[in-house]
């Protein structure tokens, strides 16, 4: 490997007299050329690493609120769906359009919980031909968080579902959330 | 008989060439990245499948803490000057040329406008600091959040919004947050997200 004084003796014998040392000028550039690549390496791995993942959010033009009940009101019950984010990491949902007695199930945000759940209702519409009409509406309780709003979303884009919506949690939805958490 | 002389050839190769393409690359690589901007706290994203790629410039990111606070940050240096002016324009406060400077610098803060002037002169140090960063505030009486995002848009109408989130963030910051970006009229935005594997359909 190393490289360092290779042409600089021959010529010594040939010339013969007093001549001083010459000093060969090549210098070995293994350990330059390692150190230029371990540089490279790191900048190649931390750059491709670094770079978040998004997931984009187009939330409707802001209405008033006699418009976005009028708009829920368009919908029809059999393809309405709406996801209560409740407390403790757990999701309530009922199918059709609120109402006092609507009924809640309560699942998580595994794969057999939310994807089975929406999934199902997927499939129901689809032997009608009107699988893309499904609408989900998701509420946020206040004692829900982040990630369970990011999951809930994510289910939607796993499930290929077009309509979603992000909608405040109004007080009959709150009732509900109570109810079926108490039994 | 004469010994056949086999001619001994050296194994040494010449090193300048792969020399030069490794510090060819090492110069594109080092031009062309951007180091990640250090953020004032730790969140823990949480993940979708998502993998759309947050893209390099041009980004105005909120930053939402487990303990409800909002981060606000702008990114290039020329933008947060002009951040700063069309602030200094709006509340009538003047910034002397050093806390130019000082902002021009900052990633991303977390106080109150009228502490503003108080955090410009920390050390760079304690800017990062928690007690430093108490959050801007966005509630609906004083929404300084929707100001910054406001101007920010006026400074450069290219931004796009980016939501750092940690998980544990609760639903009504989320939404408060969220509803301060449609009064302003910002109707798209990005939620930063970690990778997950798709599932098999």
């Amino acid at each position: 490997m190393a490289e360092l004084d290779t042409s600089g003796g021959g010529g010594k014998k040939k010339h013969g007299g007093k001549k001083s040392k010459k000093m060969s000028t090549r210098v070995d550039l293994t350990p330059m050329v390692d150190l230029g690549f371990l540089l490279v390496t790191f900048f190649m791995l931390t750059t491709t690493f670094s770079k978040p993942q998004t997931m984009e959010i187009n939330m409707p033009v802001k209405v008033d609120k006699e418009q976005s009940e009028k708009i829920e009101q368009d919908v029809k019950a059999s393809e309405a769906m709406t996801l209560l984010l409740g407390p403790d990491n757990f999701c309530y949902y009922f199918v059709g359009l609120p109402s006092e007695n609507a009924e809640v199930t309560k699942v998580d945000y595994s794969k057999d919980g939310l994807r089975r759940a929406v999934l199902v209702k997927q499939l129901q519409l689809d032997a009608v031909k009107r699988k893309e009409f499904l609408t989900v509406v998701i509420k946020a309780s206040d004692e829900s968080n982040y990630r369970n709003l990011v999951d809930a979303l994510d289910e939607m884009n796993i499930l290929n579902v077009k309509r979603y919506a992000i909608v405040d949690i109004n007080e009959m939805d709150k009732k509900l959330l109570k109810k079926a958490i108490g039994g | 008989m004469p010994k056949v002389k086999i001619p001994r050839k050296s194994t040494l190769i010449d090193m300048t060439a792969m020399c030069d393409v490794a510090f060819l690359l090492l110069t594109f690589f080092m031009l062309t990245t951007k180091f990640k901007t250090d953020d004032p706290v730790v969140v823990d994203l949480p993940t979708s499948i998502s993998d759309i790629k947050l893209p390099d410039s041009d980004i105005m990111t909120l930053t939402m803490t487990k303990d409800g606070r909002v981060i606000f940050g702008i990114d290039g240096k020329y933008n947060r000057e002009r951040l700063l002016d069309k602030i200094a324009e709006k509340y009538q406060m003047k910034f002397t040329d050093d806390e130019k400077a000082m902002f021009s610098l900052v990633s991303s803060f977390g106080v109150p406008i009228n502490r503003l002037k108080e955090y410009l002169t920390l050390e760079p140090g304690a800017m990062k600091d928690d007690k430093n960063n108490p959050g801007i505030p966005c509630d609906s009486t004083n929404n300084e959040l929707g100001v910054w995002i406001m101007n920010g848009r006026l400074a450069n109408p290219k931004f796009r919004i980016a939501i750092r989130g940690d998980g544990k963030v609760p639903a009504p910051l989320v939404k408060k947050v969220i509803a301060t970006l449609q009064d302003k009229n910002v109707n798209k935005f990005n939620l930063v997200t970690n990778i997950e594997a798709k599932p098999q359909q």
